[in-house]
């Protein structure tokens, strides 16, 4: 009898433990649940059918609904093929993109190290940074695509604004004033081209990297002052600190940044190879290549995406968090 | 010895019965002046901050020189395009273009309209987005870390890859066959419904589903948001919620939730002001009719006539003028509440 008490009594607790469990489980469950259903009723569907639409050809039928025909890789061969410009568009946007992810993750480290930094009207440029990201979007963006008006503007002011970035009459420095500055430097002329240009779609660059500065911001204040504290009474420079302390602790950020980059940049409205999608997209009969080139595209992306992350995972610090 | 005591001791200049003036020994003013401000070191510090000043504002002219272009140029009357000597400064202020965008293409509609797609789709995105936020930051359950994945997953995803199969989803609304089969599709004998699918599209439905689901734009970066936030709070907080007695969803409403308001904020005015300026979607599920909504005001008026010279400018000031008319409201929002916007992600400790 005493026996077959002791045996009974792990299993009971067991079963306490794994009941626990479960309500955790199920209470979890319950509030994952509107994504949960979301996915399985809207989004995988239409995962699935983009991917189907990609392999057939659509017809809609006069008494609504519509038909599909199977047609094979047709639709990725028409794209590929037969389509005039797509390769060229597709291959300038991913080059574009791979330029634009240094410029941009540099770009909103700099102004975030300097909006971190104790000065006069901070609170007021952060505001005035960050306007781009609330109203520089969709709309605005859609309508600033075929602004005259600022290039036009521009002229009294001899040249400082580009409007969209997408003038090349009205220049910041031109590539020849570069060049002839950095004669004796022996720098490559590629990289004075690569800085001439992203000077010269400075507005571009500002609008796109309002998220990016915020990320960067809240990694800054991350970083406890002790650290910068012992560092400047043993004597390190501003320099150094940056380089020793801010650059290895913000590290993370600095992956997280570079894919939310990619990301933005290849669903953003004003990306080329997006226009040029849903330009093929109202096309006649155009919808069902269209979801063909944008899974080409994001293919691409991700295998983008997978590289960066290889290539900078090797590098990050991340600081023991228990210390 | 009193004597000696004041020789050793410093000057006592003043002294009262709680507070005593004494005098030291200092180095003059010109001294310490001139080591504080005339040394290589303060003159760097200067040049630096005046570099940073400088920069900071050339760089806050260049993102809001835009904004103040197309302010000037809403109030220009036609003439002033063709006079070359009118740049930003309008020689003949009018308020014609906006009275005519507003008459004509039916400003007040899409403003209410757009009011109510916008509020009942950022309601919907942050109360979902931090109720699965919740979910996935303290709760471990098999299963989770896949889900988490697939969260991802419909970030990573333009939804422009998914244009074509949205719009048929929503055109065509169906669940797995359901309604196909009620309504005698698959049957013919079975019929309790006399249709096959629902037409979802020219409605605010399409939205708020996506919504519900938490897969609006940009809604996984909210749970990952709300994910890193809650996991912040400690659980000690729920815990002995729960020894009071209170059940899971009543320490979530009651608890976390007013925790969580500020977040929340941020939240909501993200998803209010992407929705309120989106074209994307509205394109897709407006297609011919329905709701007056932002896209729809952007066009010239008639009343307005553009055949003439500087037509190029001058259309583009009157697309611009719509765009302010559109940003309008967010402008006054943001004064309001860019506190919210910039604090947000910092205090969401998205980093940890």
């Amino acid at each position: 009898m005493n026996a077959s008490t002791v045996q009974k009594a792990p299993p009971k607790k067991r079963r306490k433990i794994a009941s626990l469990d479960k309500k955790k489980a199920r209470a979890g469950w319950f509030f994952v649940m509107p994504f949960v259903l979301g996915f399985i009723i809207i989004y995988l569907p239409v995962i699935i059918d983009s991917i189907k639409y990609s392999f057939n050809e659509i017809k809609i039928l006069p008494g609504g609904g519509y038909a599909l025909e199977f047609v094979g890789f047709e639709n990725y061969q028409k794209a590929l093929f037969e389509d005039p410009s797509f390769v060229r568009t597709l291959t300038g946007g991913i080059q574009q993109l791979i330029f634009d992810i240094p410029a941009i993750v540099i770009f909103s480290l700099f102004m975030a190290v300097l909006l971190n930094q104790n000065m006069f009207g901070r609170a007021a440029f952060r505001a005035i940074f960050f306007v781009p990201v609330i109203l520089s979007t969709g709309l605005i963006d859609q309508i600033d695509q075929s602004n005259v008006l600022l290039s036009y503007m521009g002229e009294t002011t001899s040249g400082i604004d580009t409007g969209t970035g997408r003038d090349t009459v009205t220049e910041i420095v031109s590539v020849a004033d570069l060049s002839r500055l950095f004669r004796n430097m022996q720098v490559g002329r590629e990289l004075l081209d690569y800085v001439a240009n992203y000077v010269n779609q400075i507005y571009n660059i500002i609008n796109r990297s309002g998220v990016q500065m915020l990320i960067f911001l809240a990694g800054l204040q991350s970083i406890s002052p002790s650290i910068y504290e012992s560092c400047s009474i043993d004597g390190a420079t501003a320099w150094e600190t940056f380089w020793k302390i801010t650059f290895p602790m913000i590290s993370p950020m600095i992956l997280a940044n570079t894919i939310y980059t990619v990301i933005d940049s290849f669903t953003s409205q004003s990306n080329a190879v997006m226009n040029y999608i849903s330009q093929v997209y109202n096309e006649a009969g155009g919808q069902v290549v269209s979801s063909a080139m944008s899974w080409m595209y994001f293919l691409l992306v991700l295998l983008i995406i997978a590289v960066v992350v290889a290539v900078l995972s090797a590098y990050i610090f991340y600081q023991r968090r228990d210390v | 010895m009193s004597a000696t005591k004041v020789e050793t001791g410093p000057k006592v200049l003043k002294e009262s019965k709680n507070k005593i003036r004494v005098e030291f020994d200092r180095t003059s003013k010109w001294t310490r002046f001139k080591i504080k401000y005339l040394s290589w070191s303060f003159v760097g510090q200067v040049i630096f901050k005046v570099f940073r000043l400088i920069l900071l504002l050339g760089i806050s002219y260049v993102i809001l020189l835009p904004f103040f272009s197309k302010i000037s140029s809403s109030f220009m009357a036609r003439e002033d395009f063709v006079d070359v000597t009118v740049k930003l400064i309008p020689k003949n202020p009018t308020l014609d273009t906006y009275k005519a965008i507003i008459r004509e293409n039916k400003y007040f509609t899409a403003l209410f309209n757009t009011f109510v797609l916008s509020f009942g789709c950022a309601l919907i995105q942050t109360l979902i987005c931090s109720a699965v936020g919740y979910g996935f930051a303290k709760y471990k359950f098999k299963g989770s870390k896949l889900l988490f994945a697939l969260v991802i997953f419909t970030m990573v995803v333009p939804h422009e890859t998914l244009q074509l199969s949205l719009f048929m989803k929503f055109r065509y609304f169906d669940i797995y066959g359901l309604f196909n089969l009620l309504g005698g599709g698959l049957i013919p004998g079975l019929r309790v419904t006399n249709f096959t699918s629902i037409n979802l599209n020219n409605s605010f439905w399409p939205l708020f589903l996506l919504s519900f689901g938490g897969l609006g734009f940009k809604n996984g970066m909210y749970i990952l948001v709300m994910r890193q936030f809650f996991r912040g709070v400690p659980d000690e907080l729920e815990e002995s919620a729960y020894i009071d007695g209170s059940g899971v969803i009543r320490t979530f409403f009651q608890i976390i939730l007013p925790l969580s308001v500020p977040m929340m904020i941020t939240i909501f005015l993200f998803s209010f002001s992407w929705q309120w300026t989106d074209n994307f979607y509205t394109e897709i599920f407006f297609t011919t009719t329905g709701a007056t909504l932002m896209p729809d005001i952007i066009k010239v008026p008639k009343q307005l006539d553009t055949n003439y010279a500087a037509q190029n400018l001058y259309v583009s000031a009157i697309r611009n003028t719509c765009g302010l008319l559109i940003i309008a409201p967010l402008v006054v929002v943001y004064l309001f509440c860019q506190r919210y916007l910039v604090e947000g992600i910092e205090r969401s400790g998205i980093v940890g």
